[in-house]
């Protein structure tokens, strides 16, 4: 695939710098960081600060969802690789507005580790920090074992929720229970259908040969639960809406939010194409959509493919959900 | 220099900071079998790092201990990944080993590798066998030790540590991943060697290189 770049050791830079500049009504650089994105209007005083931050490469996640009603700082990593602890830090500290600081975000070995310092470090600033770990990957772990699942797009519903949360000026306690209660109603499911590549690497970490998918892809390209030949989109919705409602036992009748996520490289038409049969099926199992959401949310640079994420909505969720946010990724 | 002072740990880590550079690419493609194909860029910037950091200190007058401390920050703020904060601890254990010190003996050089060995499984807690970069600093620690009880000199203590950490490295093809992200495959990331210890091998290999051309010149 041929693609825009000049250096690539300057890709994050470069991406952060124009992300910046075309959204510079909703968010600022953190002028101690180049590598923290910060809501204009953060650190709000007295309201719980939402921190999250991931590597690059998700665009527009994570720095997509700084902004009003949403996150308040973003922690900036290299591709596909967590940002430091000193990034973290610096926007648990851009976050602050004195009342406590939720960091929301995915369940990878080297974002755990720089969290876990970073909060470290924050307590010797004196400010109190309190984390949700996104473990919404379905096909990463067994249900027995779902501390050990991966976070993916379900992180975007968990920032929504706990970002609306915290601007109705609840306490660091609630937040991170509504934020908890978030993800833990999220459910999802990828499908690859063409692999990514690291532009400084120069070829892809993995492939799939045509006429191929894998079921329960990761977002970084970590290998699915299985290799199966290319059925038609019906067929991969159905799939999909069978991996997540299976493990996620819903009674009829609940509300639910749909949301149907490219991994970068595949048309948004094919998304609508998915979510048509997706939709149905949902429907079809007695549970009903409030809300959809359909486009490239959560992406891994130019993967071929798909997420699907389903998240069970009670009362206190949908309210929350439904509060308007303004950020660059919804 | 017959010890382990600055001059010592600048020369180290200029050396590690070039293979690691020259092993980029090879690097981020073993972790792309198993894992997210970041490890070559983290290792090789992190070293870069540390190497820049260092680069204004006055040898003189910075105890190693100093300059551990300095290499572990410069870890810290620029390398994310779990390898910014595993050999940010790795650094800072090391650092710890010499107190006060103005040096370690080059007799001493498996106190040096276990340290560093510690400050990685203290922050990763890992264990021995979970095919991870501890497995390849472990082996490494035992056979310097091993090494040193039987009276070998430092150059054969460095190597000896240093094919224990590549023997263990090609081992870690035969381990069942159980930590990081390589753990999400399992049985998949049979075949395949943990990025992280084939580094780890490198940097143990520079550091034999390291003693051995210091034991040449020795008078």
């Amino acid at each position: 695939m041929q693609r825009f770049f000049n250096n690539p050791d300057d890709i994050v830079d470069e991406t952060v710098a124009g992300f910046v500049k075309a959204h510079r009504d909703l968010v600022r650089i953190d002028p101690s960081n180049p590598r923290v994105v910060v809501a204009r209007n953060a650190p709000v005083k007295g309201k719980v600060g939402i921190v999250t931050g991931g590597g690059s490469g998700h665009e527009p996640a994570f720095i997509g969802y700084a902004g009003r009603n949403m996150v308040d700082a973003v922690a900036v990593g290299e591709l596909f690789s967590s940002p430091t602890a000193k990034s973290f830090l610096d926007a648990i500290r851009a976050a602050d507005g004195g009342a406590g600081v939720a960091v929301l975000y995915g369940n990878y070995a080297g974002d755990n580790m720089n969290v876990k310092m970073a909060r470290k470090m924050a307590a010797r600033d004196g400010i109190d920090v309190a984390t949700v770990v996104a473990n919404d990957d379905v096909c990463s772990a067994p249900l027995a074992e779902r501390e050990k699942r991966r976070g993916v797009a379900g992180e975007i519903f968990m920032w929504k929720i706990g970002g609306a949360k915290a601007a109705e000026g609840a306490s660091l306690d609630e937040v991170i229970a509504t934020a908890q209660k978030a993800i833990d109603g999220c459910r999802s499911v990828g499908v690859g259908l063409g692999p990514c590549t690291l532009p400084a690497v120069g070829h892809p970490n993995f492939q799939i040969e045509p006429g191929r998918m894998e079921v329960g892809i990761g977002h970084h390209g970590e290998p699915g639960t299985r290799l199966e030949i290319l059925k038609s989109a019906n067929e991969v919705a159905d799939d999909m809406v069978r991996i997540v409602l299976d493990d996620h036992d819903l009674p009829a009748g609940r509300e639910v939010a749909v949301l149907v996520s490219g991994l970068g490289a595949t048309p948004i038409n094919e998304l609508y194409v998915l979510y048509d049969r997706i939709e149905s099926q949902i429907v079809a199992r007695g549970l009903t959509v409030h809300r959809a959401y359909v486009g490239n949310y959560f992406t891994s640079l130019e993967m071929v493919g798909a997420t699907l994420t389903v998240l069970a909505l009670d009362g206190d969720l949908k309210r929350l959900l439904d509060v308007e946010t303004a950020c660059a990724g919804f | 220099m017959q010890a382990i002072d600055t001059p010592f740990l600048l020369l180290f880590f200029r050396a590690v900071a070039r293979r690691l550079e020259e092993n980029r690419e090879a690097l981020c493609g073993l972790d792309g079998e198993i894992g997210d194909g970041d490890h070559g860029t983290s290792m090789a910037n992190g070293f870069a790092a540390v190497v820049s950091t260092l680069r204004d200190i006055d040898a003189a007058k910075e105890p190693p201990s100093a300059v551990l401390r300095k290499a572990s920050v410069a870890f810290l703020s620029d390398v994310g990944a779990t390898v910014g904060p595993l050999y940010a601890s790795a650094l800072l254990q090391a650092s710890r080993a010499f107190d006060d010190r103005p040096d370690l003996s080059l007799s001493e050089l498996s106190t040096f590798i276990l340290a560093l060995a510690d400050g990685i499984a203290v922050r990763g807690k890992a264990q021995a066998g979970d095919k991870t970069m501890l497995d390849a600093w472990l082996a490494a620690a035992h056979a310097a030790r091993a090494q040193e009880a039987l009276g070998a000199r430092p150059g054969h203590v460095a190597l000896k540590a240093a094919e224990a950490a590549e023997a263990e490295a090609r081992a870690t093809a035969t381990m069942i991943a159980s930590r990081g992200r390589a753990a999400l495959l399992k049985e998949r990331s049979l075949g395949h060697q943990d990025p992280g210890a084939v580094s780890a091998a490198i940097i143990l290999r520079t550091l034999s290189d390291v003693v051995s051309d210091l034991a040449e010149q020795a008078p």
